[in-house]
């Protein structure tokens, strides 16, 4: 028996902790590829806006000021930013918060120790190396709170809503970071393109933290298709698209219910990525993609919350 | 810990008597406490401090308009009452509840005790608490408080009086459960033979009472259905465990673990005759309310959900619902925690989101069980209060076995004429407020208060009536620089379902400062552990060393 109130909280818990982290994840590999690039293919920042939906917003509060230090303020502390690194922690704790007597206390206290320590790192205008050491510890303290509730919940229906609003999100985050590296910056003709496209994808891989396994795992050199396929279709990588979609699929098999919409739709999905052909993607095709995944992640997002969070009378 | 030096208060001692020894119940505790040293103490009572903090032991205070979350103070020395003497007491409240039951169902339906002349019509129409809206039913076994809190004190003589009786929403059970989680943990040597009687069966009893009230037939079923919420609770229990080493070693503690065996005892029980089990609910108006921590705490402990009114939903039948990820789930009782006014929109206030809009039709249609039911504080009115002696004669034909307090009505002209005349004397308590909240104690008020009484009482007499200052018993309590003696009350909980069932002592509230008598949580009070001691069974082990 679970309420479908707390499962909601749960699932958006899950949700917005890997969105902070995937966010966390995407500014790091933007600000590498700026170090690594000369300047005239370096990507800047405004792609970071659109590619977290924003642009709007953040065109209304900086006009056309579109620095890496506007950037970075709005990416990551300004609360005016729902989509902000510190907004979604807060959604992240509050959710929990609904929550946590189902939850082991000290996750409870590990989320809001991380979430009062963040936001009072990220305050005021921070240095790149501070800001690069708050997103390292965002992360790891992401991870510690997934490792504490894998190692001490019991794996009950409260524990799968947070797992399957993670690997939602995860999926969603994976696509995205690809999206950085699709918003083609390189010109196709340029002569010391290889090079730099090697850079600019181990930078993706970094990022995710996917160097080494995909190292051990794809054993060739850091190519673009080889890339795509591995963060799109590895079936053993957990940040792959097609890893966190699996992890979906059987989470959303183990509950209860009629309704399979949500479980058709990810299995749909697979279905798409794996059938995608990985060469022909690159530049504008690859984006296309991306938006196609990333849609059909927000219709599994939409069949879930129906099928679970909106019981009505009959 | 130096006791000679305690100064016994002009009051009635719950420890010590007059010339000052320990009473024959405190011995083994007083000598306990004399052989810790200062250092000792003070060990103690920081862990004491640390386990109610990590525990989670706070309420809410409301100061202008943000509440804060803060720990109830917490004392170390534990009030001690012989268990002859609770005995007495016990059979008492539960003589006390069973009248005012029959006396609420009266009231809701025949109204034979206005008719037969004992008590005044204008008793409800000028109570706040009546509910028209529950006219002409009665719930099933005609009880309408299932879980009351009566506030009990002893005065000068040493009589244990009834200062009054919640029947509305009465809290501070949760305070008394860990109070004893936390002593047990830093004096468990003391517990060893001092016959003390546990506390912890509460949850367990609450929930036998809450699922006798299920309207559905129990029916014979393939499986036993297990709530999911135990494992909850038991979950929570491990993390206690975890979150609490350094006590453990430090204490040389034993764990406690009773409570969850007794529960699985409980379940494990229905198995070889399997019935359907009733599903039960504590509804909580949500983590604002100040006694959210007990309905949290409570829900856990019975291994039940905790909902909200946005989760139940009442159809067209009358059914009661929560809303869950497997769909409607049918709730067949309901330990609410929101007040009458605002449990269902459609029938009382209807800009109430915290109730569920259907819910009286569901109740009074016997689809679900409501504990408290809408309307049991009608006798928790401070003037039918003045009534319960006489209430208790009429319904039971028997002499009240517990004290009231001696009361003034101010609609009573003669009474009225007396309270006005001697209001700096008096303790004035408006009919409706609980919490300590819109009284006088004339003894300690300014002139100035007492015209202001003056005038509300002419203004509305039926609002407000009077009772002497009592001299309210003290106990040692642990104060800045020793122990000194502090004013105390004790608020027991009866359960009343197929069964009645009384805790074990209740909840002990001191008031912390020095002379003061208020002892509400909300105003500053703190609680301290009661003991209920079998002064027998203790002699027979040679009580603790």
């Amino acid at each position: 028996m679970m309420l479908a109130r707390l499962a909601e909280h749960l699932y958006w818990h899950g949700r917005y902790l890997e969105r902070a982290e995937g966010l966390a994840r995407l500014i790091n590999v933007n600000a590498h590829l700026n170090l690594d690039l000369p300047g005239r293919i370096a990507p800047g920042w405004e792609p970071l806006v659109r590619i977290t939906g924003n642009s709007e917003l953040f065109e209304a509060l900086y006009d056309d000021d579109v620095g890496e230090r506007q950037v970075a303020k709005f990416l990551i502390a300004d609360e005016r930013n729902p989509g902000s690194i510190r907004s979604t922690l807060e959604f992240a704790r509050e959710n929990m918060r609904a929550a946590r007597d189902l939850l082991p206390r000290e996750v409870w206290e590990q989320m809001n120790g991380l979430y009062l320590r963040i936001s009072e790192q990220i305050t005021g205008n921070v240095s790149k190396r501070r800001r690069h050491e708050s997103l390292a510890d965002l992360i790891l303290g992401s991870q510690q709170i997934a490792g504490m509730l894998m190692g001490t919940m019991s794996q009950d229906y409260a524990y799968d809503f947070i797992l399957i609003g993670r690997y939602l999100e995860r999926a969603d985050v994976t696509t995205r970071i690809l999206d950085v590296r699709a918003d083609d910056l390189l010109p196709e003709q340029a002569e010391e393109v290889p090079a730099f496209e090697s850079i600019q994808w181990m930078s993706v891989l970094k990022s995710l933290t996917g160097y080494q396994m995909y190292r051990r795992h794809v054993r060739t050199r850091v190519a673009g298709p080889d890339v795509l396929r591995f963060l799109l279709r590895d079936r053993l990588f957990p940040r792959s698209a097609i890893f966190c979609l699996k992890a979906l699929e059987s989470l959303l098999t183990g509950l209860p219910g009629e309704d399979d919409s949500a479980l058709r739709a990810t299995t749909a999905l697979m279905r798409h990525l794996d059938s995608a052909r990985m060469a022909r993607l690159k530049g504008e095709p690859l984006s296309e993609f991306i938006d196609r995944i990333q849609i059909e992640l927000g219709d599994i997002g939409q069949h879930i919350s129906q099928t679970w969070f909106q019981s009505a009378p009959e | 810990m130096d006791l000679n030096d305690y100064k016994v208060s002009d009051f009635y001692d719950e420890l010590v008597t007059t010339s000052g020894r320990p009473r024959a119940a405190s011995r083994a505790l007083w000598k306990y406490l004399k052989s810790l040293d200062a250092e000792e103490i003070a060990e103690r009572k920081a862990a004491c401090e640390v386990a109610a903090l990590v525990a989670g032991i706070t309420f809410r205070v409301y100061f202008e308009d943000t509440g804060i979350d803060r720990a109830m103070p917490f004392d170390l020395i534990p009030r001690v009452i012989p268990k002859k003497e609770w005995d007495s007491i016990s059979e008492g409240l539960e003589q006390r509840v069973r009248a005012l039951n029959m006396f609420i169902d009266d009231l809701y339906n025949d109204q034979k005790i206005i008719e037969d002349g004992v008590v005044p019509a204008d008793l409800i129409a000028g109570s706040e608490n009546f509910r028209e809206q529950c006219r002409g039913f009665s719930p099933p076994l005609g009880i309408w408080a299932h879980i009351c809190g009566s506030d009990l004190v002893r005065g000068g003589d040493g009589t244990v009086y009834v200062l009054e009786d919640n029947l509305r929403i009465p809290s501070g059970v949760s305070y008394m459960l860990e109070n004893r989680q936390v002593m047990k943990r830093v004096f468990p040597e003391l517990f060893e033979d001092s016959g003390i009687q546990p506390v912890d069966e509460y949850p367990a009893q609450l929930f036998d009472m809450l699922a006798s009230l299920s309207p559905r037939p129990y029916v014979l079923e393939d499986n036993l259905r297990i709530p999911s919420g135990v494992s909850y609770m038991l979950e929570n229990r491990q993390v206690m465990k975890r979150v609490f080493p350094e006590l453990f070693e430090d204490s040389g503690i034993q764990p406690v673990d009773e409570y969850p065996a007794q529960l699985f005892d409980m379940l494990a029980s229905l198995s070889p005759r399997p019935v359907e089990y009733p599903n039960v609910v504590v509804l909580t108006p949500g983590v604002f309310n100040s006694a959210y921590f007990e309905h949290a705490y409570l829900a856990q402990q019975m291994g039940v959900e905790l909902v909200e009114g946005r989760d139940l939903v009442v159809d067209d039948d009358n059914n009661v619902f929560m809303r869950t990820i497997a769909g409607l789930e049918p709730v067949d009782v309901i330990y609410r925690r929101v007040d009458d006014a605002f449990i269902d929109p459609e029938v009382f206030r209807p800009d109430s989101l915290l109730g569920v809009p259907g819910l009286m039709r569901a109740w009074r249609s016997n689809k679900v069980a409501l504990a408290n039911a809408p309307g049991a504080g009608v006798a928790d009115d401070k003037v039918v209060y003045a009534w319960v002696p006489e209430i208790i004669r009429y319904y039971l034909g028997e002499k009240p076995k517990l004290a009231n307090v001696p009361t003034w009505k101010c609609s009573d002209p003669e009474d009225r004429k007396y309270v006005l005349a001697h209001i700096e004397e008096l303790v004035i308590k408006p009919a409706n407020e609980s919490g300590g909240y819109g009284m006088l104690i004339g003894p300690r008020s300014t002139r100035k208060e007492q015209r202001e009484f003056a005038r509300l009482i002419k203004d509305d007499p039926r609002n407000y009536v009077a009772q002497p200052t009592l001299a309210l018993s003290t106990c040692p309590t642990m104060v800045p620089g020793g122990v000194g003696a502090r004013h105390v009350d004790l608020r027991p909980f009866i359960l009343s379902g197929q069964q009645t069932f009384v805790t074990t002592g209740g909840l002990t509230r001191v008031a912390m400062k020095a002379g003061s008598l208020v002892v509400n949580s909300s105003q500053g009070g703190g609680s301290k552990d009661t003991w209920i001691v079998d002064t027998e069974a203790a002699g027979r082990a040679g009580g603790a060393s």
